[in-house]
């Protein structure tokens, strides 16, 4: 059980730690600075950051040092030539009938919004997924960078926009974490690797869906069959939903869950089909982020939020949801946690488990933690900067 | 040679940065000198594509630098030049 937890803030970088059954902050690191991912890489024991500097730019940090020191790197960046088909936010006096001529835009990093691991047999490989719509992958311990070539120029996007202009029709649609940046681009928030084959991985975009390769990023297909959406005349096509988080239990790989802007969706097949599981008399449907248990393939934990109209805790009061029957049915929990006046929405990135331990921060800077799955919750900070990502450590 | 000054919240990641002469015929050779003397330096003031990033203002004397997209405002030899933080990324 691991006995510290990593929160990446918009105030900075915070390690706590439990000590005599209680759970501390320690100082905060990068202070000042947004952090929207951390995380340490369990096979070497690395702490990684990625830094949102609000004038200077995505950079990441590691520490190799239990996070005393910290070392900034700036090699992750899209290669000359990486380009996207340019999106923009509908306008008052846009006309739909009007003609418009596909425009381009060269890719810069926006940010690093999620990092993930490689296998154990793979020691040195780390993937970040980025905004605008990167995968990027360094086989060496985060020295040097690469961009997945192979899904920048996915059919879905438009082609190979490296070679020309485009082949196809653009899928991807911007994801509203962008238009903090100016910009409206897909987002890759979610990595998932498939820890008995480090070449076959899941990456979730915002907003297109789920895509897969099973050899190691040289080609990708959409596995989004069973997807739902409320928002496009077809419920069921094939692009342009909307994951919030996708994960998978590590013990299990082939049960996936998906916190979903339509509701929460499970698969048993490793993406070959989704189910929606959502339950709307216990309010579980609408959140952001999804936690799968370590060992068990059934047991899942969201934190649901009144949506997507308010994007905040139901009724004033916060809960977390388990299920220990994939989804069938939901437990809900309150114990510990506020049932007046929270206004607490939970980030995609910001809920983790571990074992019998669950954490998560919320954007109005609380943080819980729970030592018994979920069941009960102590507080570890109420006045904490609003949180981005919780990963235990 | 130009007269380059920076913001001081750039000498947080980069402590031995002062304010000093730099040759360069154009803003962005200056800012590859500036990368040469302090590598990383580069990277907090400009992206992978070279543009000026979004929040970050080069003055050069008063005013501030037209091209923002490759930064080829020429530099007369007494020029002074301001690296800033704008107040729009706070």
């Amino acid at each position: 059980m691991s006995h510290h937890i990593l929160l990446g803030t918009r105030k900075g970088t915070l390690i706590v730690d439990r000590k005599s059954g209680r759970w501390t902050p320690r100082p905060i690191a990068h202070p000042g600075v947004s952090i929207s991912f951390a995380a340490r890489d369990p096979r070497d024991g690395t702490l990684w950051v990625a830094m949102d500097h609000g004038h200077w730019g995505p950079k990441l940090s590691r520490s190799r040092d239990e996070g005393r020191s910290w070392e900034s790197l700036t090699q992750i960046g899209y290669p000359k030539g990486a380009r996207f088909i340019e999106q923009h936010l509908p306008t008052p006096d846009q006309d739909p009938s009007a003609e418009k001529a596909t425009t381009y835009k060269e890719a810069a990093l926006l940010k690093v919004w999620v990092l993930a691991f490689g296998t154990k047999d793979q020691p040195g490989v780390i993937h970040a997924g980025t905004l605008p719509g990167g995968l990027f992958t360094s086989v060496d311990g985060g020295d040097h960078w690469e961009l997945d070539r192979a899904l920048w120029n996915h059919e879905s996007r438009g082609g190979d926009l490296f070679a020309g202009d485009a082949t196809s029709r653009n899928q991807w649609g911007g994801t509203p974490a962008a238009i903090a940046y100016g910009e409206f681009v897909p987002g890759i928030h979610s990595i998932v690797v498939d820890p008995r084959d480090g070449n076959h991985l899941y990456v979730g975009v915002s907003s297109a869906g789920v895509l897969e390769t099973r050899d190691g990023g040289k080609s990708w297909h959409g596995c989004n069959r069973g997807m739902l959406n409320d928002y496009l005349p077809n419920p069921e096509a094939e692009w342009g939903h909307d994951p919030h988080f996708v994960t998978s239990c590590p013990a299990a790989p082939d049960r996936l869950w998906q916190q979903n802007h339509c509701g929460v969706f499970t698969s048993d097949d490793g993406a070959g089909r989704w189910a929606r599981v959502s339950k709307n008399d216990v309010n579980v449907h609408f959140g952001f982020p999804i936690a799968a248990d370590e060992r068990d393939p059934l047991t899942a934990w969201v934190v649901p939020a009144k949506g997507d109209d308010q994007r905040m805790s139901i009724d004033g009061g916060l809960f977390v949801a388990r299920t220990r029957d994939g989804g069938a049915s939901w437990e809900t929990f309150r114990k510990g946690l506020p049932q007046e006046h929270s206004y607490d929405v939970v980030y995609r990135h910001a809920l983790d488990a571990r074992g019998d331990f669950v954490c998560f921060g919320s954007t109005t800077g609380n943080v819980y933690v729970s030592e018994d799955r979920g069941e009960s919750w102590q507080c570890v900070g109420n006045n904490l900067p609003p949180v981005h990502s919780v990963r235990f450590a | 040679m130009a007269w380059v000054s920076f913001t001081r919240h750039l000498q947080r990641f980069f402590p031995t940065l002062e304010a000093c002469e730099v040759p360069g015929a154009t803003v962005r050779a200056l800012i590859d000198e500036l990368e040469r003397r302090h590598p990383g330096l580069a990277h907090y003031v400009i992206d992978e594509t070279g543009r000026l990033r979004r929040h970050v203002n080069i003055f050069v004397g008063e005013e501030p630098v037209r091209d923002r997209a490759k930064l080829a405002d020429a530099l007369a030899p007494d020029a002074r030049v301001f690296i800033m933080q704008a107040l729009s990324g706070g």
